[in-house]
Order: C-alpha cells, then structure tokens, then sequence
C-alpha cells in the first residue's frame, strides 16, 4: 500500500497498465511533455515516448474515432477529453460509433474515455459539468466514476482490460483533495459492484463522486444512523447492492452533483420505486445540483451546486421522517 | 456538373502501369462490377415486392468506384464501406447472398437483423461497417491505420465517402489528424454530384480533392466511371501509404444515377445531365474497353454477365430461404464479453496472388512494401 491522492493513483493505474500491457496507450489534447491540463500524465511522454502518449490536435471526435479505430484493429487506447465538458464535441464518435458497434455487428471496441469532470472551482458552464448521465441514454456504453484513490486507480485498470467502451469521470474536486490507501502494483476494482463506504441502520445515502465524501462527513454526525453507498459504477448498476441497503435502513437519499432531470438519481429512485417499495418507510429524496448551467461567480456556483450543508440537512429531515 | 466538366478532370488521372492488371484481372473488374449492378437491381426488386423493410439505396453508375478501389487492396488491409460501394463488399468476398438476407432483415444478412441495408461490415473479411452519420467512418478508418503505424505493419485502411461528407467539420478532423500523423490512410471521395437533393455548389466553393494539398498530403482526382482509372489511383495511393508517405485523397468524379433513396425521384436532377452520364455507364463503357482494347471475345463478356446473372439469382433464392431472425436476442449483444481481431479479406487482384493463402499474407505485404 501507499499513500497516494486521487490524482496520482489515476496517474499509477494508467501507468501500471502502461507498463503491463503494450497495446495501451494514451491520446488527447496537451497530454504528452507538457503532461496534460491537470497532469495526469506527468513523465509519460518520457517513460512511454510520445508514440503512446499521443499529443492530438483540438478535435475531439478525431480523438475518440481515432481510438476507436485502434481498438478494434488491437490497441488499448485511453482518450484524455481536456474537460468532461468537451465529449460533446466527440459525442457522436463515442455513442453512434464505439457504443453500437458491438450490438450491431460484434465489434468489440475496447476503449477508455478519461473525463475530468465536475465544478466547485468557479470553471463556469463549460469546464464543470457532471455529464454521466448522457451516457447512459447509449447503450453499449459503461460509465464508473470513482471516489476514492484506490477505487480510481483500479477501475481504471478495470475500464482497459475491458472490452467495452468505458466513460471513466474523474471529479477534479478530488483530484488533489482525496488521499488514500492504494495497492502499489496491479490492482483493479470490479465494474458493476458499488461499495458499502460506511454502515449504518437507519438511513442510506447512495451517492457517488464528489457525493461520497459529503454523504461520509454527513454521517460521521450521525453516528451508526447512515449507512453510504458508494456506487462506483453507474452502468452496469448494481442493483442487489442498492436495493440491500434499502431494505436494511428503509430511507433513501440519492446525492450526485450533477442536475437533477432525468439523472442517476432518477434511474435508482425509480429502482428502488419498482424493486423496494414495501422497504420504504419516507419518500425518496434526491440531493443534486439544481437543473441549470453552472454559473461563474462563487455565490452562484454555491447556490446551484449541492453543498455539504444541504447533505446534512437532507440526512436530518430524513431520519425526523 | 456537365459532362465537360467531368473531362477536364480525366487529364489528371494517374497513368496505368499496363503489366499491373492481368486479362483475368479485368475480367474479375468486370464481373465484380456486374455482380454489383445485378444484387442491387434484384433487391430493388425486392424492396418493391415489399420484402424490403425500411428503405433502399444502391450505388448505380458507382460500381467503379468501389470495385476498381478496393482491388487495390492487400488481404490485411482494412476497410470501411459505405452504402454506395457494394462493389467492395463482394471483391472483399462477402457474398449477394448475405447482402440481399441484410436488406431484407433475416438472419442470414451480414448483421443477422441488427442493422439494415449496407450499414454492415463483414468482420471475418477485415471490414467495419458504417454508421450513417458521414463521414464518420474516416475517423475510424484513421484509428485503424494509426494502429498499423504504431506497430510499424505495412498495411493501410481505406474508406469512402460522398461529396456531402466533405461539407461535415469531422472532415476536417480526419483530414487534418491522417495529415498530422502521417497516417497510411486512402480516402476515396466519390464526387457523385449531389447529396441527397444538394448540389456541389451548395456544398463547397473549393473542390475537396484540391483541399488535400492543404491537409499536407497528395489529393487526386481521377473519372469514376473508369474502374482501370480508380484502380491505378487507388493502387499509387496505397504504395504510398504503405512505404509510409502518408494519406491520400482520391477524388473519383461520378454521377448518382438513381435518388438517393428509392423513395427519391430525384426531379431535382436535369434529365440531360443524367443522359450524358447515361452515355458513360462504367460497366458497359468496361465491357467495350476489354473487347475493343484487350482483346475480349465479344462471347466472354456476355459469358461473364450470363454467370454473374445466373449467381445473383441463385443467391436470392438462397437469401428468402433465410428466415427472419428470432426475436430473443434483441436484447443481448450490448456488451462484448472479449475482444477478438478482425479477419482477412479476399484480395482478388493477382498483384496478391502470392498472398492469397494464410500464413504467407504477411510476409508477402512485407514484400511488396519492401
């Protein structure tokens, strides 16, 4: 074990598959001397040479096509998008390609799309979004979003070995401020199994991200009350996991930072709706960030985003219910 | 476009090394172009029978294109074919069984019912099947090659694409990213004058194969309707890119002379654009050519279309025995449980007769490369 942050054990794990496995290799914007824009790949350029660690011009969907391409004639490509936000500008690549391929003629594509995600930093409308839940409107696509050091350095491991496009949001508000325990060497985390990130009887917290770790300060107030899921993947869910926890504590909140409509959220509440409704003793609550674009300005952004504040005081009204 | 102006291009056409082309090579040219014409008029046929679910389209007066392109092409090259180039899905070896079975959504298509018309890529024949936003098959086809060159293989991807695509900003992107990298990458711009209902001048004000030298790499421009004229450009295009000189763009100037759809009158188009094109049909423009030029019997160009025609049919017979696909697997298939490398595809020109047969593919593309 060693002690790492966030960002370093993603740096760990794609430089562990790096080493293990000649076929992966990295390509997006600014990624190779100069080490990316948060420095993922610091050193790469250097250990790998800039072959696999491939400075890409602006242009998103020749990133994922380019990939794509690769994947399918044997690579392990790992797309770096600058920002979460700019997948829209290689969105068709990723879900009308590298998503259907499989389905419609059983193409394995067995790409990684690393997506620094998330706000808080006042990056404004478009270097602070949480836009997981597009990807799960494509089917073909997987979607994990690690919260701790060793969960991201092994799902990122698990998201090259696997054959699937995989959608990999790292939140950047813990890229440096999340520090953990990570398994030095090869170390991977299943995709599809989500985590018990603390116990508890009487109410359960699902959350995920940049949730996990204000579902865990909730409950450190509440001594055995809260039990946090941590769910790690979003697609494939894991549902017996989910609905475990439901039955066990009866109380839902449903915390993420990305907007509300349509979210994760939704797709669990509606779960746990259909799978759990005889377990529920109080409605389903979501904590999210409100259905808008991120603003600017700090006092905007703080409305608009969830805050550990408005976690807490979901958690209470619950657990009064 | 007139027919003038599709002549002044033909001057730009790369010149033909005779001894590259066998007389069963250009008896193969011919046939695979025929073979083309006849699936695809027996399944329009077929879509107005109504066996066709959906719609219909065909590359009619394009067979030159896809045919003469792809014959240029070593078993482990790769492809991505579009929806107008049925003619390089069969020089590949997929057969007119399966292509019928796929319009006509059985089971024994290509997808097994997955997907429709030629949105299909035989992967046993090296090939990955289109997707219908254009041109986004270029930026795949640049993955591909950008594999081959990571890995220092003398092998190339190809792919196609109409006049429309050019006007799409992820043109661009390809374009630009097989430029950067120097991938070995051909593109074959099948200039068929309108897409959909838009003419060239709504599309672009530069001539997209003039827009190659601006990528940084070499952009030719050749007649369409020439199977030997694409087969030469296409053929220079990927020695190039095989010795490692990079992209090329070949602009093929034709003309799409049916709508776009089968549901397309296209009276968009002037009727005497379509009878001047008409007068240059490529099939039967070739068929001249052999016996005028190559010393064909008149009796075995008509012994090619009468075996071409009789096959055609008894693959129809063979593609409506093919039963609609069982609707339970609908729902499996979204994820791949391991990924598994595409196959070779058949490389009918005896340029690869050599190579014709398993493990002696590699080495012989290493041999022509060297």
């Amino acid at each position: 074990m060693a002690e790492m942050t966030y960002l370093e054990a993603i740096s760990d794990g794609l430089r562990t598959e790096m080493r293990r496995d000649e076929s992966v290799f990295c390509l997006g914007e600014d990624i190779g001397h100069f080490g990316g824009a948060f420095k993922v790949t610091a050193g790469f350029a250097e250990e790998f040479g800039p072959e696999r660690v491939l400075d890409t011009p602006l242009a998103e969907n020749a990133i994922v096509g380019a990939a794509t391409g690769a994947a399918i004639e044997g690579m392990r490509p790992v797309c770096e998008m600058q920002f979460a936000d700019f997948i829209a500008c290689g969105f068709d690549q990723l879900v009308n390609v590298a998503a259907k391929l499989h389905y419609r003629q059983g193409q394995a594509v067995p790409i990684v799309v690393r997506l620094p995600s998330g706000g808080g930093f006042s990056g404004g409308p478009f270097h602070s979004q949480n836009p997981e839940a597009w990807f799960l409107q494509a089917p073909g696509l997987k979607v994990v979003a690690p919260a701790t050091a060793a969960d991201a350095k092994g799902l990122l491991a698990s998201a090259i070995r696997d054959p699937n496009p995989v959608c990999f949001l790292e939140h950047k508000g813990l890229y440096r401020h999340v520090r953990g325990e990570v398994p030095e060497g090869e170390h991977t985390v299943p995709i599809g199994e989500a985590r018990v990130a603390r116990e508890g009887g009487e109410l359960t917290v699902i959350a995920y991200g940049s949730a996990v770790p204000a579902a865990l300060a909730a409950g450190e107030e509440r001594g055995e009350d809260i039990e946090v899921i941590d769910l790690r993947s979003l697609w494939p869910l894991d549902r017996e996991a989910i609905l475990a926890s439901v039955r066990k504590t009866g109380k839902v909140l449903i915390a993420h930072e990305a907007t509300r409509a349509c979210g994760v959220g939704a797709e669990v509440a509606a779960l746990i709706g259909a799978e759990a409704f005889e377990d529920l003793d109080a409605p389903i609550r979501r904590l999210t960030a409100a259905d808008v674009p991120i603003p600017f300005s700090p006092p905007l952004e703080q409305a608009v985003l969830p805050q550990l504040e408005d976690m807490k005081e979901a958690c209470r009204e619950l657990l009064a219910y | 476009m007139t027919l003038s102006d599709a002549s002044a291009v033909m001057g730009a056409a790369v010149p033909l090394d005779p001894a590259l082309l066998t007389r069963a090579d250009r008896a193969e040219l011919l046939r695979y172009m025929t073979m083309m014409r006849t699936a695809e008029e027996r399944a329009l046929s077929l879509y107005k029978q109504g066996k066709v679910p959906g719609s219909f389209y065909d590359g009619r007066g394009q067979e030159a294109i896809s045919v003469g392109a792809a014959f240029a092409l070593s078993p482990r090259d790769r492809l991505c074919i579009l929806h107008r180039d049925l003619g390089a899905h069969f020089v590949r070896g997929v057969t007119p069984d399966r292509y019928l079975a796929n319009y006509m959504g059985r089971a024994g298509g290509v997808t097994g019912g997955r997907d429709g018309n030629l949105h299909f890529g035989a992967r046993e024949l090296g090939c990955v099947g289109m997707v219908s936003m254009l041109p986004d098959m270029a930026l795949v086809a640049n993955g591909m090659a950008l594999a081959m060159k990571m890995r220092g293989e003398p092998r190339v991807a190809l792919t196609f694409f109409g006049d429309g695509s050019t006007a799409n900003g992820q043109w661009h992107e390809a374009m630009n990213f097989a430029g950067v990298q120097r991938l070995p990458v051909v593109f074959v711009l099948e200039n068929n004058h309108y897409a959909y209902s838009t003419p060239n001048e709504l599309e672009f004000v530069v001539d997209p194969a003039r827009r190659a030298e601006g990528y940084g790499f070499a952009g030719a421009e050749v007649d369409g309707n020439d199977v030997e004229a694409v087969f030469a450009a296409v053929h220079e295009a990927v020695e190039r890119a095989r010795a490692g000189g990079g992209p090329t763009l070949v602009e093929c100037q034709t003309m799409r002379m049916h709508g776009h759809g089968a549901h397309d009158d296209m009276g968009y188009v002037p009727p005497e654009l379509l009878a001047e094109w008409e007068a240059r049909d490529p099939i039967q423009l070739y068929a001249a050519r052999l016996i005028e030029e190559f010393g064909f019997a008149a009796e075995e160009v008509e012994r090619i279309d009468a075996e071409v025609t009789a096959y055609v049919a008894a693959c129809a017979e063979r593609a409506l025995a093919s039963p609609l696909p069982e609707p339970g697997p609908a729902l499996e298939g979204v994820f791949a449980d391991r990924w598994e490398p595409l196959g070779d595809g058949a490389a009918p020109w005896s340029g690869w007769a050599e190579a014709s047969a398993g493990a002696a593919v590699g080495a012989a593309v290493e041999r022509r490369a060297a």
